[in-house]
């Protein structure tokens, strides 16, 4: 039976809504097909505003890789601004997709993309408009199964009572995998229901069904065990690894928004993974191995993406853009073929390595310098040390110096503030540092306008990292830390100026905190503050710090855990983890042994070119790394908006203009 | 080291070719802003090739100028715009490269070469449609009678630099209460959908600061009647043009242009 387009219903009301273009879809590339001719339909949801929300990448190619199949429809919805969700209240609009503007209650699949543990409470917004039960238990065959991925799926457990299923790591082929058990399923006439389709799911191994796994908790809070209370599902659900990213150039067809979002340029994922090490990523843990697109996959995608958008900026994505096996060849054959043509593209560049500051010369031969981004994370050596973000400060200092050299005019430089083993000193280091990188730039450039910007974020420690069994710095202490820095900063005379200082408080970390390393009792916080009116908490002006106290003292009244046993406490080796049955790859002992070596201050070399240091990815997906170099060279070649260009242009002598 | 920053040697085009065109905001992507309209354009002068000169200096525009754009939610029939461009185009092959390029709803309708005088200046006046509730019809032909009985009529709105009052009445130069008859003279992918029954508010407002909108015509029959209308369907910009006081009508824009470009 099809599915009635809202859009009638929604359309008088959008002249009341703040940017009403961001709810009607019909983004160039978009797709909206027919409801009955498809047998299997998700919905895919990224659980923020549409301007942060479009952009996403793995929406996007989740959305394109289904729409591809012509017995799968996908659509998309995103969360809908609290103005939006009172009109719609009032109206009793459930929560709709933007392309077919279908409710979402009517698909077979939700699935949500976390990216960040602060949309949780968005995705309770999300459920209860369209009309799903918020806790799993309560739904029936009626409703969509209700789905996680992204990376905060590798510990899902504070939204497991929500959640009917979550999927680790990379999605292009599970999705479709899934989708097949479901068309099997609903063939068949949907044998067992609702509890039948899950426990399909979750037998094929690469998908976690939180409801048949039971948790057992000790007298004082810490977790016994977790295990299956069903026969036939497995004790650990394992991540998913594509293995060949050349076979899946996506995106194809970027989306083009009409609204303004985050991110107005064409990425390309040069490659996926990263082995560097730096113990408090969790991304460069879970999405091990390293593997990489080649040199000729990038420039088709690059070329392709532009055409089919009019985007006028690439960017070229990864978790560490330089470490890409031939990014030399790349900068140079994408800089050479988009000479001279407003194209412009940009790295974010992360290490700290005089090499990438060439890189970014060459990737802005056509473009304006204005700012070059590096991440020493940590104020002194030590802490360096501590993270394994291993650049010496005399590295830094001549990589800035190449980059004022160069004609860049402002450098920013991120840190994190409230690591492992931090003291005052170590964050008081980044003002002596800030202040070198000043005085180097002025004496290289011989000019006094030049800037440094640093940026400094909470540290949170996240499960699947060297970093999960550590105590996170409180709040007070941050802030603390932070204020003492920016007195150092303001009161010198000679380069204060000329540094720019961006953080933000300590307070959001601690409730961050609490959603990547919560168990299943967390669940009970989130609902309480979702309850009270939590809506965007990744937004400062909507967060409330005080309402997610508020809501821990109550919900977990009567339990011997709190907020501070969740955050600030230190867990010992052989603690069960929420997520210790959720299997990254990494070996728990590697985890470990990496933890105490950090505390000794004893670093470890990126695995791509230094023998294996066995953490336990490779062999236990039976996975490896993949990196070049190819030796292949990227040809310029003549655009197709060149060959249209022909098709506009006046017949010579048709009119003289003199 | 030089002390100024030069801006790197592009060798900019000059714009060897200015063209205007109409263009039509319809059905949902009347929800436009006008700067979403922007952004639309410029990627869809990438998309379909055109050679637009780019301004120099550090961060190059495209030669793109706008002028009078109707506001968010309303639909039009009557968009300006003007690009030059660094190779000379056949208008009526932009025309039709610029449509397939830019999202259906956003749809360019005639293209001319740029004669002498400014675009802007053209613009004087509007012609709008705002379709009413036909239930509602009674209560506004009084409004209407109270509006243009009234000889000033201040309405609020909400700006940037805070609330501002001023006159609309002296910009209102014609306004009645049609119901036309469905389907006759209903232009191809307009936007009032005469299908539902409706009333039809013709209104036309004379240019000036700050622009008259169709909304503050809407607050003023309010305030001149005292009536809770109820919230209109639609607003539609018709046409804006050259505003002709002694006949009472809207121009088209682009006429001396296209007078132009057929003698020469």
């Amino acid at each position: 039976m099809a599915v009635e387009s809202l859009f009638p219903r929604l359309e008088p009301l959008l002249p009341a809504v703040q940017k009403p273009i961001q709810y009607v879809g019909g983004e160039l590339n978009s797709t909206v097909k027919e409801w009955d001719s498809t047998q299997v339909r998700w919905a895919l949801m990224y659980p923020d505003a549409y301007e942060v929300g479009l952009p996403n990448q793995g929406v996007q190619i989740l959305y394109e890789v289904l729409n591809e199949r012509d017995w799968i429809l996908a659509e998309r919805t995103y969360s809908v601004w609290p103005d939006m969700e009172k009109v719609m209240r009032d109206n009793a609009i459930p929560q709709f997709t933007v392309d077919g503007h279908r409710p979402v209650g009517a698909f077979d699949l939700l699935g949500v993309s976390f990216a960040t543990e602060l949309g949780y409470t968005n995705l309770l917004t999300a459920l209860d408009l369209a009309g799903i039960p918020l806790e799993a238990c309560e739904r029936t065959d009626e409703h969509p199964i209700v789905l996680a991925g992204g990376h905060s799926a590798f510990n899902p457990e504070p939204i497991a009572d929500f959640l009917d299923a979550a999927v680790l790591g990379d999605g292009e082929e599970v999705v479709l995998a899934i989708s097949e058990v479901v068309r099997e399923w609903k063939a068949e006439g949907s044998p067992g229901g609702r509890d039948e389709l899950l426990f399909r799911l979750a037998v094929s191994g690469g998908v976690y069904v939180p409801k048949f796994y039971d948790v057992d908790y000790l007298p004082d809070g810490r977790i016994k065990r977790v295990a299956p209370n069903r026969s036939g599902v497995p004790s650990h659900v394992v991540k998913h690894t594509l293995m060949d990213l050349d076979k899946w150039p996506y995106p194809k067809q970027p989306l083009v928004p009409l609204a303004e979002t985050v991110h107005e340029r064409f990425s390309v994922e040069i490659f996926r993974g990263c082995t560097r090490g730096c113990r408090f990523c969790q991304a460069g843990m879970i999405t091990r191995p390293v593997r990489e697109r080649n040199i000729s996959t990038i420039g088709e995608m690059v070329q392709n993406g532009v055409e089919a958008s009019g985007f006028e900026e690439v960017g070229l994505l990864s978790l560490s853009s330089a470490d890409h096996s031939e990014i030399g060849e790349v900068a140079k054959g994408l800089a050479d073929r988009y000479e001279g043509s407003n194209v412009s593209l940009s790295l974010p560049s992360t290490r700290v390595d005089a090499f990438n500051v060439t890189l970014a010369n060459e990737l802005s031969r056509n473009g304006r310098r204005s700012g070059l981004t590096f991440a020493p994370e940590g104020g002194s050596e030590r802490l360096r040390k501590v993270i394994n973000k291993m650049v010496s400060e005399d590295d830094l200092i001549r990589t800035v110096a190449t980059a004022y050299a160069n004609g860049w005019r402002q450098v920013k430089l991120y840190f994190m503030c409230g690591l492992p083993t931090e003291t005052d000193e170590d964050v008081l280091a980044i003002a002596d540092l800030a202040q070198r990188v000043i005085a180097t730039g002025r004496e290289v450039s011989g000019r006094n306008d030049i800037r440094c910007t640093v940026s400094i974020g909470g540290f949170v420690p996240k499960p699947h990292t060297p970093f999960q069994w550590a105590a996170q710095e409180s709040w007070e202490n941050v802030d603390s830390r932070l204020s003492k820095l920016r007195s150092a900063i303001r009161s010198d005379r000679k380069y204060g100026k000329a540094i720019g200082l961006r953080y933000h408080d300590g307070q959001p970390s601690v409730v961050e905190g609490l959603l990547s390393r919560g168990d299943r009792r967390v669940g009970r916080v989130i609902r309480s503050v979702w309850a009270d009116g939590g809506r965007f908490d990744g937004w400062s002006e909507h967060f409330s710090y005080d309402r997610w106290v508020k809501a821990c003292e109550e919900a977990l009244a009567g339990e011997p855990v709190d907020l501070d046993w969740y955050t600030t406490r230190e867990r010992g080796e052989t603690e069960v983890l929420p997520w210790d049955h959720l299997d990254a790859g990494l070996d728990r002992e590697w985890l470990w042994e990496d933890w105490q070596d950090s505390l000794d201050e004893v670093e470890v070399e990126d695995c791509r070119w230094t023998p294996c240091f066995d953490c336990g990815v490779c062999p236990q997906m039976g996975t490896e790394i993949q990196v070049g170099p190819t030796g292949q060279k990227m040809l310029p070649i003549v655009g197709v908006s060149q060959t249209r260009q022909a098709e506009l242009v006046a017949p010579a002598g048709s009119r003289d203009s003199g | 080291m030089s002390r100024t920053p030069k801006p790197p040697d592009r060798n900019t085009p000059p714009t060897v070719q200015r063209l205007r065109f109409r263009y039509a905001k319809r059905g949902r992507l009347r929800f436009t802003s006008h700067r979403d309209f922007q952004r639309a354009l410029e990627r869809a002068v990438r998309r379909a090739g055109v050679p637009i000169a780019y301004s120099a200096g550090f961060s190059p525009h495209p030669k793109i100028s706008y002028a009078g754009a109707a506001p968010t939610g309303a639909a039009s029939e009557a968009e300006y715009a003007e690009l030059g461009v660094a190779v000379r185009c056949d208008p009526q092959a932009l025309r039709a490269g610029l449509d397939a390029a830019l999202p259906d709803g956003l749809d360019v309708l005639e293209v001319v070469e740029a004669g002498s005088g400014a675009l802007a200046d053209r613009l004087q006046a509007s012609f709008w449609e705002i379709a009413c509730p036909v239930e509602a019809a009674g209560d506004l032909a009084s409004a209407v009678e109270a509006f243009l009985a009234r000889d000033v009529v201040e309405v609020e709105r909400l700006t940037k630099n805070g609330l501002r009052v001023f006159d609309i009445r002296d910009a209102v130069r014609r306004l009645d209460l049609t119901r036309p008859e469905p389907a006759a003279g209903a232009p191809s992918g307009g936007t009032t959908d005469l299908s539902i029954p409706c009333a039809i508010l013709q209104v036309v407002v004379r240019h000036g600061t700050p622009a008259v909108r169709p909304d503050d015509v809407l607050a003023g029959l309010r305030l001149a009647s005292g009536l809770e209308l109820p919230p209109p369907h639609r607003m539609t910009r018709r046409s804006q043009g050259p505003w002709d006081e002694e006949s009472g009508t809207v121009g088209d824009p682009l006429a001396p242009d296209r007078d132009a470009s057929v003698t020469s």
